[in-house]
C-alpha cells in the first residue's frame, strides 16, 4: 500500500513539472533575445529608433497615445523635435496620429495596421519580452510568393505587412533542411526538419548594421510603450529608501512600546 | 448616562494647549460617544498579547481597501467609461496625466495586493479556527467581504477595455447562459447588450465605483463590530476572557490594542509598503499576472484570443470550472453515491436519511441530463460559497492548529496545495493532463470541507492550554 502510495505522488509530481514544460514547447518559434549591450535609457539609440520610427513606420502605424514633444524624455528639444520628426502639419503638442484611413488600409492590407504605442508591452509573453518579439520580427521577414505583398514573417505567419525595412536589410529566404542527430547509442540516427533564414540579396546595410537599427528602434519602441518608465525605477529608489529609514522607527518604536509585554 | 451628565474629558500630559484640547473633547464627547468609540475599540479593546506573524493581515486589508478608494478617486477623475474612449484614457492616465502613472499602478498593484492579503488573512483563519463559536458572523461577513471583492474586481477588470477585460468578462457573464430556463435572458440583463458593449462597460463601471465600495465598507464595519463585540482569537485558539484580573476585570493575556497592535501593526504596514513599492515600482506587470500582457490590446469585439485567461486571483475556481468535463460528471457521481452513503450511514434520524437519499438521487439526474457546463457553474460557485459553512463543518474540540492532529494538519496542507494547483492550472492553457490534474485537486478541495466532520472528529488532538502560551 505505502508502495503504491510512493508511486503515486511520484507520477504526479513528474506530471506537475512536465506540465509547464509541454505547454512551453507548443510554441515552435524560439525568440531571439534583444541585445545585452544596449541601455534603455540611452539618448543616440533612442533618437535614432525615433528618427527610424518616423520616417519608417509612421507612414501606415500610428503612436496615438503619444505626443510629440514627450520626446522631449530623448534629449531634443521642441524645435528639433519640430523639425527632425514631424513631417505632417501636427503641432508639437499633439498627438502622433497618421493620416491614412483606417477602412482603407483594411482594404489594402486585409487589416488597418495596429497603433504602436504599447505594442512593446502587449508583445510581451513567456517566451520573451516585448522587445524580443518585435526584435526577432522586424529580422523575420523572408520571401514568399504565395502571399499578396510577397513578404511573410518567421514569427507572425501570413503576417499582413510587407517588409518595411527591404531596402535596409535586403531580401531572405527561408531554407528548410533536413539535419541528421545521432539518438540513442546504438548510432540510430534522427532526422529533424529545420528552417534558416538566409539572406538571398544584401541591402543598402551589412547584416550587423541592420540588426544595430532594428535594436534601436525596438529600444524606441519600448520607452514608447511606458515613457514614464525610467522615471518610475528613479523614484522607486528614493521611495524605498524613504521606507529603510522608515522601517527602522517603525521598529524601534514597536521595541520600544513592546519591552514590558511578557 | 445622559450625553449631558458626562465627565470632562482630561487629558493627562502637561502642556499650555491641555485646557483648549479638553475643552473641545468634552464639548464634541457630550454629543457624540468619541471617547466611548476611542476606548471600546481602541483604547480598551484587549487583544491576545500573543499575535503572530499571520495577524498583520486584516489591517493590511484595511489599509489596502483605503489605498483602491483614494487612488480610485483620483483616477475616476480622469478615466472615461466609454467603449470608444476608455482605452485611451487609461494611456492618458499613464502619459499626460501628472503623477497618473504612479496613481494607476498603485490602483493595479493594490487589486492583486488586496487578494494576496485577503488569501493570507483567509489561511491564518482556517489555522486558526477563527471561525469556530463564538465567531461564526465574524467569518460570514468576512466570507461577504470577500465574494464582494471579487464582484468589485471582475467589474473594475472590464473598465481598461483591453482584450483580456472583453473577453474575460464575455466568458464570465455569457457562464450564467449555462443556467436552464432563465440563463439567455439573465446574461442579457447583466450585460444590457447580446455582447459585451458600451452598455456593459457603463454599468460595470457604475457598480465598481459606487454599489460594490458601498457594500465593501458597511461590511468592513460589520466585521470590525462583530469582532470587537466578542474578541479576538488568537493562535493558541484559547479564550483570553476566561482568565481575568480581579482587579481590573480585564484578561490577563490582553493587551490595549492601541498602543500595543497600532505600533505593532504600523511596522506591518511599513514592510508591506516596502513589498508593495518593489513590485509596483520595479515590476508592475509582475511577469503577466498583476497586469496580463493581452490587456495592452484594445478590446476587439471580432477578435478571440487564442488563451483566455481570468486573472490569477480567480483562476482556482475558473480550474474548478473547466475540470467539469462529460467524462467528469461520472466520477461526481460515483463521489456523490459514496458521499450520500456516509452521511446517510452518519445521521440517526430516519428522515434525514431519506432526506440525503432524495437529494442525491435528484442531484445524479442532474449530473447526466443537464450539460455538464451547468454543473461546472454550480461547482464553481459551490467552490467559493461552501467556506460559509465552515463553522459547522469543523466538529474538532480544540480551535488551532497547534493543538490539531496530524490529520487535521495534513488535510489543510493538501486543501493548500491543490488551491495553489489549481490557481495554476487556471492560468495555463487546456492540456488533457492539465485537466486530469484539475479534477483530482477539484475532489480533494470540496473533500476537506464536506469530509470535514468526519476527520475532525476522528483526529488525535491534543488538550489546549489554559492560558495563551506566548
Amino acid at each position: 500500500m505505502r508502495r503504491f502510495v510512493v508511486k503515486l505522488a511520484r507520477t504526479l509530481l513528474v506530471a506537475l513539472l512536465a506540465m509547464p514544460l509541454a505547454a512551453a514547447a507548443s510554441e515552435s518559434v524560439k525568440l531571439d533575445r534583444m541585445p545585452a549591450d544596449v541601455d534603455p535609457h540611452d539618448p543616440v539609440s533612442l533618437q535614432r529608433g525615433a528618427q527610424v520610427f518616423v520616417n519608417y513606420c509612421m507612414g501606415c502605424h500610428s503612436a496615438a497615445y503619444m505626443r510629440y514633444n514627450r520626446l522631449q524624455d530623448l534629449g531634443l528639444g521642441e524645435q528639433q523635435i519640430r523639425d527632425n520628426l514631424i513631417f505632417t502639419g501636427a503641432k508639437v503638442g499633439e498627438l502622433m496620429k497618421i493620416g491614412m484611413d483606417s477602412k482603407d488600409s483594411k482594404e489594402w492590407f486585409g487589416v488597418a495596421p495596429p497603433d504602436l504605442s504599447v505594442i512593446a508591452r502587449s508583445r510581451s509573453s513567456t517566451s520573451g519580452s516585448g522587445a524580443d518579439w518585435l526584435y526577432t520580427y522586424l529580422r523575420g521577414f523572408y520571401r514568399d510568393p504565395s502571399r499578396p505583398t510577397g513578404w511573410n514573417n518567421t514569427v507572425f505567419p501570413n503576417v499582413g505587412m510587407p517588409h518595411a525595412l527591404w531596402q535596409l536589410q535586403g531580401e531572405q529566404v527561408l531554407k528548410t533542411e533536413v539535419v541528421a542527430m545521432p539518438r540513442g547509442s546504438k548510432g540510430e540516427v534522427e532526422k529533424h526538419e529545420m528552417q534558416r533564414l538566409v539572406l538571398q540579396k544584401p541591402g543598402a546595410m551589412k547584416p550587423a548594421e541592420y540588426d544595430r537599427l532594428v535594436t534601436d528602434l525596438v529600444n524606441f519602441l519600448a520607452y514608447v510603450g511606458e515613457p514614464s518608465a525610467q522615471q518610475r525605477t528613479r523614484l522607486g529608489i528614493y521611495v524605498l529608501m524613504f521606507l529603510g529609514v522608515l522601517f527602522v522607527l517603525a521598529y524601534a518604536l514597536k521595541q520600544e512600546f513592546w519591552k514590558d509585554v511578557h | 448616562m445622559a450625553a449631558a451628565e458626562k465627565q470632562p474629558v482630561t487629558i493627562t500630559c502637561a502642556g499650555p494647549l491641555n485646557g483648549v484640547l479638553s475643552g473641545v473633547l468634552t464639548w464634541a464627547d457630550q454629543r457624540f460617544p468619541l471617547m466611548s468609540l476611542w476606548r471600546d475599540h481602541l483604547a480598551e479593546y484587549y487583544a491576545p498579547k500573543n499575535f503572530n506573524f499571520w495577524y498583520y493581515f486584516g489591517s493590511l486589508a484595511m489599509l489596502v481597501l483605503v489605498l483602491q478608494i483614494a487612488t480610485g478617486i483620483f483616477l475616476v477623475m480622469h478615466y472615461k467609461p466609454d467603449a470608444a474612449l476608455a482605452f485611451a484614457s487609461v494611456e492618458y492616465i499613464m502619459r499626460d496625466v501628472p503623477g497618473g502613472w504612479l496613481i494607476r499602478y498603485m490602483h493595479s498593484t493594490g487589486a492583486s495586493a488586496f487578494f494576496i492579503v485577503v488569501y493570507l488573512h483567509m489561511f491564518r483563519g482556517l489555522m486558526y479556527g477563527s471561525y469556530r463559536k463564538p465567531r461564526e458572523l465574524i467569518w460570514i461577513f468576512g466570507m461577504l467581504i470577500y465574494l464582494s471583492l471579487m464582484a468589485e474586481a471582475f467589474f473594475g477588470y472590464l473598465l481598461p477595455w483591453g482584450q483580456m477585460s472583453y473577453w474575460g468578462a464575455q466568458v464570465i457573464v455569457n457562464l450564467f447562459d449555462a443556467l436552464p430556463i432563465i440563463g439567455p435572458d439573465l446574461s442579457l440583463w447583466i450585460r444590457g447588450d447580446y455582447v459585451v458593449s458600451d452598455a456593459t462597460l457603463n454599468r460595470f463601471f457604475s457598480f465598481h465605483v459606487i454599489a460594490i465600495p458601498l457594500v465593501l465598507l458597511g461590511l468592513v464595519a460589520a466585521h470590525i463590530m462583530a469582532l470587537h463585540e466578542v474578541g479576538s482569537n488568537n493562535p493558541d485558539g484559547v479564550e483570553i476572557k476566561k482568565v481575568t484580573d480581579p482587579k481590573t476585570g480585564h484578561p490577563v493575556d490582553g493587551i490595549p490594542f492601541h498602543p500595543y497592535y497600532t505600533v505593532k501593526d504600523t511596522l506591518g504596514a511599513v514592510v508591506f509598503a516596502i513589498v508593495f513599492c518593489v513590485i509596483m515600482f520595479f515590476m508592475p506587470e509582475l511577469g503577466g499576472y498583476f497586469l496580463e500582457y493581452n490587456n495592452f490590446i484594445p478590446a476587439d469585439p471580432l477578435k478571440t484570443p487564442a488563451h483566455i485567461a481570468p486573472v490569477w486571483y480567480f483562476t482556482p475556481y475558473y480550474s474548478i470550472l473547466r475540470a467539469t468535463t462529460e467524462d467528469f460528471m461520472w466520477v461526481l457521481g460515483l463521489a456523490l453515491v459514496a458521499y450520500s452513503a456516509l452521511l446517510a450511514g452518519t445521521l440517526r434520524i430516519q428522515a434525514a436519511r431519506v432526506a440525503v437519499a432524495a437529494i442525491a438521487a435528484v442531484l445524479l439526474a442532474g449530473f447526466f441530463t443537464i450539460d455538464p457546463k451547468v454543473w461546472g457553474v454550480v461547482l464553481m460557485g459551490a467552490a467559493t460559497l461552501i467556506f460559509f459553512l465552515l463553522p459547522w463543518l469543523d466538529q474538532s474540540p480544540v480551535k488551532s492548529i497547534r493543538y490539531k492532529g496530524t490529520l487535521c494538519r495534513s488535510a489543510l496542507a493538501v486543501f493548500v496545495i491543490v488551491f495553489l494547483i489549481l490557481g495554476y492550472y487556471g492560468t495555463q492553457p487546456v492540456t488533457t493532463g492539465g485537466t486530469l490534474i484539475s479534477q483530482v485537486c477539484t475532489l480533494l478541495y470540496f473533500a476537506f470541507f464536506l469530509l470535514m466532520p468526519w476527520y475532525t472528529r476522528m483526529d488525535k488532538t491534543t488538550p489546549e492550554p489554559e492560558r495563551v502560551t506566548g
